[in-house]
């Protein structure tokens, strides 16, 4: 093995892999050390009231752990979905509880205490077995992460490999500022989705490269959706979290860069969807609009 | 979907909380608190219904080491057994430590 080789080979063993970490110990992960605190943990079990009445087994914290603690001593708020239970659905606990923590963070911020609020998204979005109760917990997710980001910055970390869905990628794209990492992949519609509903012929949802070529997280930090490309590592990610917090408010919020996005989409074609590179030289950095 | 609820004598009491696993794919997540009597109790809730026979061996199994005082809750989506004791030892290993 030549030196190099070894570099990247002792490199690897050294990193602490982020996307291997369920919900609670990534929220852990990101926080200052022995400052995690949880809120309605599993032992509150305030959990899915629906999903046992359609024959599905409900987790205790139903999916998602919220945990105040601090990011370089400024107080903060976590919520990590967890993706191996039900997919990182939002459900109308789940999303209640994300909203609901967003929410007292708010309260806070306007009494003059800002608390710094990082999601860890790892969701396919909406719950669909509980359908409407899970989208109008999401869109009070938007609405409170809107309100918080007058006061401070609100960041996303979305780290794969399920990636950020549905409604939930919208609060992705409202976030302040998004972190991704290459296994990350972001979107409206999920691939499987686009190829039940439009055809194999519309997309090929087994072909991984094709997939993440469109919305894997490199795609996306290249386009401008995200604002940091990081390597799977805990360390990193913690890193560039408090970085993206220290850099405080952006002049403008992408999401209200109104004219900006109005000209991207019109340099597209919808009848000649443009493929992977073609998206970067109309989209990306050096680009036009 | 089934529950299974199962009774065992203990000697030790139990002091602290465990929670450990995830409602996910084959894995089952567990959570051990004191329970309010000197017995262990458990209750399952499983995805997968008819094999109560089987969760009785794993659980018999685990408890003749085991001799905690511990309401222990399992909500299971379709562990095999060598999973479910995997995260029933994990979750009395959490407890030593």
């Amino acid at each position: 093995m030549n030196g190099a080789a070894a570099r990247d080979g002792r490199r690897f063993l050294a990193r602490s892999s982020f996307i291997e970490m369920a919900a609670r110990e990534r929220a852990r992960a990101m926080l200052d050390a022995d400052t995690f605190r949880e809120l309605l943990g599993p032992f509150d079990r305030i959990k899915s009231p629906w999903l046992p009445l359609q024959g599905i087994v409900a987790q205790a914290d139903d999916g998602v752990v919220l945990a105040r603690g601090t990011l370089d001593g400024r107080p903060a708020l976590v919520a990590a979905i967890e993706s191996a239970y039900q997919g990182g659905s939002i459900g109308e606990v789940s999303g209640a509880k994300i909203a609901g923590a967003l929410e007292l963070a708010l309260g806070d911020c306007k009494q003059g205490r800002p608390v710094l609020p990082l999601l860890l998204l790892e969701t396919g979005g909406v719950r669909l077995q509980e359908a409407n109760l899970g989208l109008a917990a999401i869109a009070e997710i938007h609405a409170a992460i809107i309100a918080l980001r007058r006061h401070v910055p609100v960041v996303g970390v979305v780290a794969g490999t399920v990636g950020c869905f549905g409604g939930m990628s919208m609060a992705a794209a409202l976030c302040s500022r998004l972190i991704v990492t290459r296994q990350a992949r972001l979107g409206m519609n999920g691939p499987e989705v686009i190829e039940q509903e439009a055809g194999i012929a519309e997309l090929d949802a087994s072909d991984r490269a094709l997939i993440w070529s469109l919305i894997g997280g490199e795609q996306r930090y290249a386009v401008g959706l995200a604002d940091a490309l990081l390597e799977d590592d805990a360390a990193t990610i913690a890193a560039a979290v408090r970085d993206a917090f220290a850099q405080g408010l952006p002049q403008l919020e992408r999401s209200a860069q109104v004219e900006h996005l109005v000209r991207r989409l019109a340099c597209i074609d919808p009848l000649r969807p443009p493929d992977a590179n073609t998206l970067r030289r109309l989209w990306g950095e050096g680009a036009v609009n | 979907m089934e529950e299974i609820k199962l009774d065992y004598p203990a000697r030790q009491a139990v002091l602290r909380r465990v929670h450990v696993g995830v409602v996910g794919s084959g894995d089952l997540e567990v959570l051990l608190e004191p329970s309010p009597d000197l017995r262990a109790h458990v209750l399952i809730t499983t995805s997968v219904d008819g094999y109560g026979v089987i969760w009785k061996h794993v659980l018999d199994r685990f408890f003749e080491r085991f001799e905690g005082a511990a309401s222990i809750e399992i909500n299971d989506f379709g562990a095999t057994p060598g999973v479910v004791m995997l995260r029933l030892e994990q979750a009395a290993e959490a407890l030593r430590s």
